[in-house]
């Protein structure tokens, strides 16, 4: 088996006179975790509908891990461990009844079904719940329960349909943080509206709009689209001014402009660093600040937003993908 | 194969998470003992007959509840997107959808033999005409839970299945009861379509393949039917 594992060529799909995607063609690597951006109503559940062989294509096909969707719906299935859009589940069963469930129709039966229960209970951190029914659950632990059922037969690929919305920020991060395990060994694709939660968990970014593929990148090379990168050191003041500042920082090759920011805490002073290209300059505002005494207090990089690549890309006419 | 059993084992357990099970079985011992008692003693005759004649009655009217939520509520709360995308057929998940609600209808009757068995101690009770009864509730049980799946798999609403499924499988039964209007033409057309033509034919004891086949050709036919709607959503 080749190493792409997804494999999606001109898929097409009009529902009556509506056009909700238009010639995708993308492919995914095995091992990689892909975000799938888009406004709502952009196409990103129904390419994922597709590619679980929910739905038909009117156009184009794609292969999952080897299969295609029209010649073998089913091995495409079994390969896919999928979470739908705002993870419906039998509400009335318990979690361990209903994963039991899931597991048996994934092919697993006996201790082999026990071991893989114990593994993603273990994984999803559901111990707790397990005997709860799920309508009983919060919104957190039903997406674990999602997650679960989507890991129990231990897919080579995962399709997650906004895994994280609705979740709040404690939740999100413990989901995130489950994603980046899972998407070490597995294939990803999950589809999401929140550009900072791509940023953090996606080594490739799918921006869709309108039904088309307007870019296909990685996070940081289409923030690189947006423009530059800034770079915010903030300073012990100690009777320091914006030029002395200047003098040290006139160090650093790579800067264009340094400028003191307004706002800072007292005691405190925050300039801004302005590379003349696209270079990464923390080490060397690190390395400045040390041979001139500064006490560096913080220090962190900002215009890596993905806001305006998307915003652009998803407003105004298609960009071709690079 | 193994897939329907688990798709089916899984309904049939979550009837007894839900209250629809519960209402629909107390509603129809609850019928079939007002109808059947009140009478009973006034024939002063050892016989099943009229369990069966009410009980094939109330059940057209009864299995429709425990049908309409086998696809519509699924399709409305979007688990069947999770069903269907693990590894089976739309025909194993409407095999097991139909096994399961099957395997409720069994415990249904079950719940009933204590009325031929008090009957049999009251005198002597011919049993040809129960088993023949039973198979025919099996049977006409089967092809009106099938009618309820078909109709389950046309709509995301509970209310509009369970509508549909009682106006055809009510339309079905009352056929044959307004045949003196009709030509005699028509008239034995529309009797041999009546459910409870072919019905009361078995639970006089005598089975007939024709009525077998009558039931079993209704089931299949809306069964096929239910496949046919469930897969059609591929290519909407």
């Amino acid at each position: 088996m080749s190493d792409v594992m997804i494999d999606a060529r001109e898929l097409t799909k009009h529902y009556g006179s509506v056009t909700a995607l238009k010639n995708a063609t993308f492919h995914v690597n095995r091992g990689e975790v892909v975000g799938f951006l888009g406004p709502n109503g952009a196409g990103k559940t129904t390419t994922m509908k597709i590619l679980t062989c929910f739905i038909a294509p009117s156009g184009g096909t794609a292969r999952v891990a080897g299969a295609d969707i029209f010649d073998d719906p089913i091995a495409v299935r079994q390969a896919i461990g999928y979470l739908p859009e705002s993870t419906p589940l039998y509400t009335e069963m318990l979690v361990l009844e209903y994963l039991e469930f899931v597991g048996r129709m994934r092919g697993l039966s006996g201790s082999n079904l026990q071991a893989r229960l114990r593994a993603v209970v273990g994984e999803t951190s559901l111990g707790e719940v397990i005997g709860k029914s799920i309508g009983e659950l919060s919104k957190g632990f039903r997406q674990r329960v999602g997650l679960a059922q989507a890991l129990i037969h231990e897919p080579p690929v995962l399709i997650l349909d906004e895994p994280m919305s609705g979740l709040d920020p404690n939740q999100a991060s413990e989901i995130r943080e489950l994603i980046r395990q899972i998407g070490r060994e597995r294939t990803v694709i999950l589809s999401t509206h929140n550009l900072a939660e791509v940023q953090v968990t996606c080594g490739r970014v799918l921006i869709i709009s309108q039904g088309q593929l307007v870019a296909d990148d990685t996070p940081s090379e289409l923030a690189a689209r947006a423009g530059k990168p800034r770079f915010l050191a903030t300073l012990q003041q100690n009777g320091h001014t914006e030029s002395d500042i200047r003098k040290a920082f006139a160090v650093i090759g790579g800067a264009q402009s340094v400028r003191q920011q307004a706002g800072a805490s007292a005691g405190e002073m925050v300039v801004e660093v302005v590379p003349k290209g696209n270079q990464d300059l923390r080490a060397d505002i690190f390395r400045a600040a040390v041979s001139a005494n500064l006490v560096l207090l913080g220090l962190e990089q900002r215009g890596e937003n993905l806001e305006d690549v998307f915003r652009q890309l998803t407003t105004g006419d298609p960009v071709a993908s690079s | 194969m193994r897939h329907i059993f688990t798709i089916g084992g899984r309904q049939f357990r979550s009837y007894f998470n839900g209250p629809v099970a519960y209402i629909v079985i107390c509603i129809v011992m609850l019928a079939l003992g007002f109808f059947f008692w009140k009478t009973f003693f006034l024939f002063g005759l050892a016989s099943a007959r009229e369990m069966f004649r009410w009980l094939g009655l109330i059940l057209v009217f009864a299995l429709p509840a425990l049908t309409m939520g086998l696809l519509a509520e699924e399709k409305r709360t979007g688990t069947i997107e999770l069903l269907i995308t693990m590894p089976v057929t739309e025909a194993q998940v409407i095999l097991g959808k139909f096994l399961g609600v099957l395997g409720l209808y069994a415990v249904l009757l079950l719940l009933t033999i204590p009325y031929p068995i008090s009957v049999s101690t009251l005198g002597n009770l011919d049993w040809g005409p129960v088993f023949g009864g039973y198979l025919g509730l099996v049977l006409q049980g089967s092809a009106v839970l099938a009618i309820g799946l078909m109709a389950s798999s046309w709509t995301s609403n509970q209310l509009i299945a369970l509508f549909v499924a009682l106006t055809l499988s009510v339309f079905f039964w009352v056929l044959d009861k307004f045949l003196a209007l009709l030509p005699t033409n028509a008239a034995s057309a529309l009797e041999w379509l009546s459910f409870d033509y072919h019905f009361q034919s078995m639970s006089r004891g005598v089975i007939d393949l024709r009525d077998v086949l009558f039931f079993v050709s209704v089931t299949v036919f809306a069964l096929s039917a239910a496949f046919r709607a469930l897969e059609s959503r591929r290519w909407s």
